[in-house]
């Protein structure tokens, strides 16, 4: 049997049918991990852009170099003379000096090189900053700040009062679609869902803005239409289709004879439902929560328009904010390629990236639970 | 006859509150958006006519019609689906035929998941940083599609692996068995079989991608650009992008112009998707084992 | 005993098929074990034995259907042709040469005509005339020419169960099989078709070596030459049907079965 191992065979030649068949395999191969490249891609890309900000450093007179100055005692004229310059961003504190001895003389300037030189060191954006500071003025020109929380209490809001309204809505339409409604209702009731979805952001925007701000002024009697509660409303409009197609596949998928054996036990169709089959599929449940909420968080252009998009830590409902992706939306345009604030836009970029990253990886862990058990 | 207890009467009436509640429920979800939407055909028809579909936007976007847009929309689909069509249809075979349930193919499962996932406007920093600034495309038809063909490729993967995997097992079995390649079995049996449902996704990809907006905006999609672009390297007019203008950035539009347009883009994705609807139902209907 | 055995002309023939020593597996659960016997060039193998003796994983290990099932494995040595069926380099060459019947008919969802028409397609067959006569011949031999002739643009897979079994077994004579290897064909095709099939199979024997694995011990006793018997995860007999039958047998087993005393 040994002569048959790795001899050519009369009957075992590869064909062209063969190579074809590998070559293919080799395609279809190549185009399955895109996924992963370009996950990779958007990962790196943005990082690229941002990331440089988060660890860039220039020099500047900052408040709390005047107050180490004036502790220095350098003269009140010396103090208001440079007041100009203060924020200004210089590549070395060479550029730094050299600047400052253009407004109050060389040999004036020489007691405080030292310490110009060891405190002027100032970075334009801080993670402290980014995560505490409500205030997101990056095209001061002053001192540009680089605070996210307002834009975070702003993307929160909405996507928070969104859940409200989505989650029992979109769970209840799901239980009537899944267990009550039989036949051509349900066919006709998922076929309105799927619609739903289909309609596209900008649109939702436009609703937000022509359609519920005048509404909402005329109902709740307040000045601006454009704020938490009509963009909370779009974003639940706009989150409960998908929410409602996941959470009743999650429904379907628990088998009828659990429905089956709690009914030959004597139980009622609404006890099935809240004792048998929420229980049962209550990780479908959840992530089509989490979708609903990563989509929400994600939602750019409705945001965008009904919002009102005034920076704000909101305290009513009726406040207008200015979400995350808003933000990036409304001022990329204007920001030129490299600048400080188009960096910063890039690192607001990464945190939205590794935010729905995080709720997408929980939602499959979720749904993976289900599939296990 | 049994005599109904007083617990089966009382059990009966919850049931048939919850029942009413959930219909509620249900309907409170598409009632507003009904109502939106005939206010938006309301609105909107009357604005419609040959003129604001085949004319150029003018007096500074105040008056005229739509033609760039749509056409720029038209241009930005098209080569969005060039790009990824094939790619996903090549990709959810490689999955569907070729992968084997290992942890590989889960990094890529989780990959799909989250390029699905990712903010819209984190799509158009990608497509910024990448197609515009990186590769040197610029601000043109070919960057924006490329990020829009990026963003719905999970919709080509995941509608197309559902339809090759509705295709039964034994088909494939019988053509191994015969001594077919797996490229053979699947180029006679298992694609024939499911191009139809392939398509319903497809239209399903256009539909999303004819409204995506954030992507288009830094991309290759331009406020207002009369003439209509003549390679990819152009930057176009697309609705979804002067939807918004519209309504946000140009002041003294005619009330009736936006709803025009939004009922436009709002018509053409409906239809869009009722067609993949419609196909799919024809499908099922349709028996072929 | 040796001089009481029956003679066969084709035992001299050269050797199709050589097994030994071969255990099949899932996941590590072994379903099979220990079989060995060759099979010679135009003989009729008949595999018999109850249902869940492992026939089927055998036989799918036999054209190396078991790469596509990643919890099945099997160990020992299988042969064909005079090569290793694990070193083949293309195995879809070895499947081609090996045509197999599973028990389950699939008509593949293609006409009646491109159904059969699809392996010698595959092979390079292009000309519409030498189809049709392929077409023809397999449906023929197959006993199911006459009952679709008429339609042969129909659906394969929208036929009856009994014309797909027949549909199935005359794709497999459409690869022109070396070996043919066919699971319970007769599941669900009547006597008489059955009868017809058979008498096509001892004429098919000239063209091709047959393995023919079945539950019926009457069908193995009027097709085959020689046959096994597969029983409890291992070959418990392989000999001459007609000695078997004649009560020549190493295991009592095999008298047993064969007497229907059970299975």
């Amino acid at each position: 049997m040994s002569r048959a191992d790795s001899t050519p065979h009369r009957d075992d030649r590869r064909n062209m049918d063969w190579f074809v068949d590998k070559a293919v395999q080799i395609l279809v191969f190549v185009a399955g991990i895109s996924a992963i490249v370009f996950i990779i891609g958007i990962f790196v890309f943005i990082t690229k852009e941002g990331v440089g900000f988060i660890f860039k450093s220039h020099y500047a007179l900052s408040e709390s170099v005047f107050n180490l100055l004036e502790e220095k005692k350098m003269p009140d004229t010396q103090l208001d003379a440079l007041t100009p310059l203060e924020g200004k961003a210089f590549k070395t504190s060479q550029d730094l000096i050299l600047a400052v001895e253009g407004v109050i003389g060389v040999e004036e300037t020489r007691p405080y090189k030292e310490l110009l030189v060891a405190r002027s060191l100032d970075q334009p954006f801080s993670l402290k900053t980014f995560f505490t500071s409500p205030k997101w003025a990056p095209t001061s020109e002053l001192k540009p700040t680089y605070g996210a929380l307002a834009l975070m209490a702003g993307t929160a809001s909405v996507t928070g009062l969104a859940m409200l309204i989505a989650i029992p809505f979109s769970l209840g339409a799901a239980i009537y679609i899944g267990e009550f409604a039989t036949g051509r209702t349900r066919e006709l009731l998922k076929i309105l869902v799927e619609l739903l979805a289909a309609i596209p952001s900008v649109v939702w925007g436009f609703i937000g803005l022509s359609i519920m701000n005048p509404l909402i002024i005329k109902v709740f009697n307040v000045p601006i239409g454009l704020n938490v509660l009509n963009a909370g409303l779009i974003l639940g409009l706009m989150a409960a289709p998908i929410m409602t197609t996941i959470a009743e596949d999650a429904l379907k998928a628990v088998p009828d004879r659990y429905r089956e054996a709690a009914e030959a036990m004597g139980a009622t169709r609404w006890q099935v439902i809240f004792k048998v089959v929420v229980p049962a599929s209550k990780n479908g449940l959840v992530a089509a929560i989490l979708l609903g909420v990563g989509r929400g968080f994600g939602e750019t252009m409705a945001v965008l328009m009904a919002t009102g998009h005034s920076i704000n830590l909101p305290t009513s409902i009726f406040d207008s904010v200015r979400a995350l992706t808003a933000t990036i939306a409304a001022e990329l345009g204007e920001a030129a390629v490299g600048s400080d604030h188009y960096q910063a836009l890039f690192t607001l970029g990464i945190f939205l990236f590794l935010v729905t990253f995080l709720i997408n990886m929980t939602a499959d862990l979720v749904l993976r639970g289900i599939r296990k058990e | 006859m049994f005599e109904a207890s007083e617990l089966n009467i009382r059990n009966r009436k919850i049931e048939s509150l919850f029942r009413i509640l959930f219909l509620l429920m249900a309907g409170l979800l598409i009632l507003p958006v009904a109502i939106i939407l005939a206010i938006l055909t309301y609105k909107g028809s009357s604005v419609i006519s040959m003129n604001f579909l085949f004319t150029s936007p003018t007096e500074g976007m105040t008056a005229g019609g739509i033609f760039p847009a749509l056409i720029g929309t038209i241009w930005l689909v098209s080569v969005a689906l060039l790009f990824s069509v094939p790619l996903g249809v090549a990709a959810a075979i490689y999955l569907s035929e070729y992968a084997r349930d290992n942890w590989f193919t889960r990094i890529i499962n989780l990959a799909i998941i989250n390029l699905a996932g990712v903010p819209s406007i984190v799509h158009a920093l990608f497509g910024v940083g990448a197609f515009v600034l990186f590769f040197r495309f610029g601000t043109c038809i070919l960057a924006a599609s490329l990020t829009l063909g990026i963003m719905t490729l999970p919709v080509v993967i995941v509608s197309t692996w559902n339809a090759l995997q509705a295709v039964p097992m034994a088909f494939r079995e019988a053509c191994w068995n015969m001594g077919a390649t797996k490229w053979q079995t699947i180029r006679k049996i298992v694609l024939p079989n499911s191009i139809s449902g392939i398509l319903t996704g497809i239209i399903l990809m256009v539909s999303q991608t004819a409204g995506e907006t954030a992507p288009i905006m830094f991309t290759g999609a331009a406020f207002f650009l009369p003439q209509l672009p003549q390679s990819v390297f152009d930057q176009t007019m697309a609705m979804s992008l002067h939807l918004f203008v519209l309504a946000t950035q140009v002041p003294g539009v005619p009330e009736d112009v936006p709803y025009g347009v939004a009922f436009v883009l709002i018509a053409l994705v409906l239809v869009m998707n009722s067609l993949s609807i419609a196909f799919r139902v024809y499908l099922r209907g349709r028996k072929k084992w | 005993m040796v001089t009481a055995m029956a003679s066969l002309p084709h035992i001299d023939n050269p050797v199709k098929l050589a097994v030994k020593d071969v255990a099949i597996s899932y996941g590590g659960r072994t379903v099979l074990e220990s079989v060995t016997f060759d099979v010679h060039e135009h003989e009729i193998f008949g595999i018999i034995g109850p249902a869940n003796s492992g026939k089927t994983s055998f036989l799918k290990t036999l054209n190396r259907m078991d790469i596509f099932n990643p919890s099945m494995t099997f160990t020992g040595q299988i042969t064909f042709n005079d090569r290793d069926i694990r070193k083949w380099r293309n195995v879809y060459s070895l499947r081609k040469r090996i045509g197999v019947v599973f028990p389950l008919p699939v008509g593949l969802p293609l006409t009646v005509y491109e159904n059969v028409a699809l392996a010698p397609r595959l092979s390079g067959v292009t000309g519409k005339a030498d189809l049709d006569i392929i077409v023809e011949r397999c449906l023929e031999r197959a006993a199911l020419w006459d009952e679709v002739k008429d339609r042969l643009d129909s659906l394969g897979s929208l036929l009856s169960g009994g014309q797909q079994q027949r549909l199935t077994i005359a794709r497999a004579l459409s690869q022109e099989p070396e070996l043919l290897m066919l699971d319970e064909f007769s599941i669900a095709v009547d006597p008489v078709t059955t009868m017809r099939i058979e008498d096509v199979l001892k004429k098919l024997k000239k063209e091709m070596t047959i393995v023919l694995v079945t539950n019926l011990v009457q069908q193995a006793r009027r097709l085959a030459d020689r046959m096994a018997l597969f029983l409890d995860g291992e070959v418990v007999e392989v000999g001459i049907t007609e000695d078997l039958f004649a009560g020549q047998v190493k295991d009592q087993r095999t008298k047993d079965y064969l007497d229907g005393r059970f299975g």
